[in-house]
């Protein structure tokens, strides 16, 4: 079973020079964690505006649950896939429970009024993304971690049989940042899809089924971590040299592999000139 | 039901405002002689004062009132901007333009029909204007370039205004300059009517937004994930806020400052749920300027005071009492 399919899918945004997503062609399993990596700019945003339909492929298809994006409305859209956006606004005061309460907005439409479900709905992601205690208190207010707790809150409440992130754990300490892999982790055990873009290669490597690598727009590896991860496609795809270790657990994810980036020194050469690696 | 009660609350003000300001003015009245008046007994000149002059006054301040603070608060969410209010898009620009075209080379008194009407046009000429602006840059409706058409246009029209009054003899001046100012002076219950015809439809529309606006305030494709049609949503609250405000602008003139606060106290007393925020704005906007234009025509007695210099005077430093406690809190 897979969530989303697309083929041969290309983007280029007005006046770039090449296609930000060049001809990509991918399937992302529903019931699993699936990481999208890959260096700034190589159109992992653009991907995954692509799969959710609000940006509309130059060439190519996607398809999720097996129609077309773009037959899905938004409201339809919405209740399927719950979204963690990579930036927001919040111009006007507004509580973290007003903010997850959002989230119902795709079942209740324009005029219905919240029921026991909806509020059941909230008060459940408020507890699953551990925010219930910050539940009174103005989103303006909230830390980093607090805020991007809230805002999986927010898509929990959708209740959604997948979920997608764009770089949930940006300017996030360790502590924070290990507390929402955890809980995708979680979440995809229960049988939930997660597709996340992320930046921390090693979190993904323990956290993430499925990792695919873009560069420059196109599929550079798509596979399990173990068969992604080597130091051959680190140093094609970032251009810098790099030793895959295992993870010296303890932990289920001991023996992962992990990226450990290496001095320009250590290869006695510059970053770009630095080809062979061990 | 919490919100309900405070609804009622501001309702209940509102009614409070307007008797208050049926009871001051030159003739001060008490609230016996105010009813007898509206059921048609007593002393006809008082009759005539309450019914033919201060009531349909201060609901001509209500109406607009409430229709500046809810375009007001709907312009703030669609552009995601605090500093928006009703006229940042260039409709009151667009208004005054015809407003002062009609008394410059029609000849009309400032509260002439026919200067409203042209008010009217100018400012819907404006919405479409800067509509088909920002439009044309692109497929998608970006609502910063929305943003920067309107103040482009906006000084455009001042400009053409300057052009007319350059060339206006001294009474039309006089009469473009009371109508720039704004004023409720000219109220009559065919007007009121009028406008309550056009603003409760507006309103309504505008009310039914609530929750998709509510989406677009942190975020235009935050709002698509959530399932709203975030490119309908954009193209029906600008234009019916325009709307809105364009009525309001043709029926009074320019009156500064309701539209950008009371939606900001609003918020910073009750919240910014625009389920709650768009009808307490109304009620709290009618309310506000129905008690600005009585102190405007009391206050320098017998000099009437513009009256969107009592809507500053009194607004201005409340606002930064507001703004300075919660900064403290």
């Amino acid at each position: 079973m897979s969530a989303w399919r697309c083929e041969g899918v290309t983007f280029r945004y007005p006046g770039a020079e090449r296609p930000a997503v060049d001809g990509v062609a991918l399937e992302v399993p529903a019931g699993a964690v699936t990481a999208v990596l890959g260096p700034n700019g190589s159109g992992k945003s653009t991907l995954l505006r692509l799969l959710l339909g609000t940006l509309s492929p130059a060439a190519g298809a996607v398809r999720f649950g097996g129609r077309a994006v773009g037959e899905w409305s938004r409201a339809e859209m919405a209740r399927e896939v719950g979204v963690v956006p990579q930036a927001e606004e919040s111009p006007f005061p507004m509580t973290t429970r007003e903010l997850v309460a959002m989230g119902r907005y795709p079942y209740l439409g324009a005029f219905r009024r919240e029921g026991p479900a909806d509020r059941r709905a909230v008060e459940e992601a408020l507890r699953r993304a551990d925010v219930e205690e910050l539940a009174g208190r103005l989103v303006g207010t909230l830390s980093g971690g607090e805020l991007q707790r809230a805002r999986i809150a927010r898509a929990l409440a959708q209740e959604p049989a997948t979920l997608a992130l764009d770089e949930p754990t940006a300017a996030l300490d360790v502590a924070h940042e290990m507390a929402i892999f955890e809980l995708l982790r979680e979440l995809g055990h229960a049988g939930t899809t997660v597709l996340l873009v992320t930046h921390n290669l090693n979190l993904a490597a323990r956290y993430a089924d499925r990792l695919v690598v873009l560069d420059r727009g196109r599929v550079a590896a798509d596979g399990t971590p173990r068969e992604v991860l080597t130091a051959e496609l680190v140093q094609r795809v970032y251009r810098w040299p790099a030793r895959i270790v295992a993870h010296p657990g303890p932990g289920p994810d001991a023996g992962a592999p992990q990226v450990v980036p290496l001095a320009a020194a250590a290869c006695g050469t510059g970053p770009e000139g630095a080809s062979h690696v061990a | 039901m919490r919100p309900l009660l405070r609804l009622a609350l501001l309702a209940a003000a509102l009614v409070a405002a307007l008797l208050l300001a049926t009871r001051v003015g030159a003739v001060p009245l008490g609230v016996r002689e105010i009813a007898d008046a509206v059921a048609g007994e007593g002393d006809p000149t008082t009759v005539a004062i309450v019914r033919r002059l201060r009531l349909p006054r201060s609901l001509l301040a209500a109406l607009v009132g409430g229709a500046l603070a809810a375009s007001g608060a709907v312009f703030q969410a669609l552009l995601r901007n605090p500093l928006a209010d009703p006229y940042v898009m260039g409709v009151a620009g667009g208004a005054a333009v015809g407003a002062v075209a009609a008394v410059a080379l029609g000849g009309f008194a400032a509260s002439a029909a026919p200067v409203t009407l042209a008010a009217f046009a100018g400012a819907v000429v404006a919405m479409l204007l800067v509509f088909r602006i920002a439009a044309a840059a692109g497929r998608a409706l970006d609502t910063r370039v929305l943003l920067l058409a309107g103040v482009v246009a906006g000084s455009f029209f001042n400009a053409l205004i300057l052009l007319a009054l350059t060339f206006a003899d001294a009474d039309s001046f006089r009469s473009a300059i009371f109508w720039m100012m704004g004023s409720f002076s000219g109220a009559t219950w065919r007007g009121d009517a009028l406008l309550a015809a056009f603003l409760v439809p507006g309103l309504a529309l505008l009310f039914a937004l609530s929750r998709p606006l509510n989406l677009l305030a942190v975020g235009e494709e935050t709002a698509a994930y959530l399932g709203t049609r975030v490119e309908r949503v954009k193209a029906l609250a600008y234009g019916v806020a325009s709307l809105v405000t364009a009525a309001a602008v043709a029926a009074s003139g320019v009156i500064g400052f309701v539209g950008l606060v009371v939606p900001h106290v609003v918020r910073l007393v009750w919240g910014g749920d625009h389920r709650f925020l768009l009808p307490a704005s109304v009620l709290l906007g009618a309310t506000f300027l129905v008690l600005a234009d009585a102190l405007a025509r009391v206050a320098a007695a017998p000099t009437e005071l513009p009256v969107g210099v009592v809507t500053a005077f009194v607004g201005v430093p409340f606002f930064v009492w507001l703004l300075r406690r919660r900064a403290a809190a």
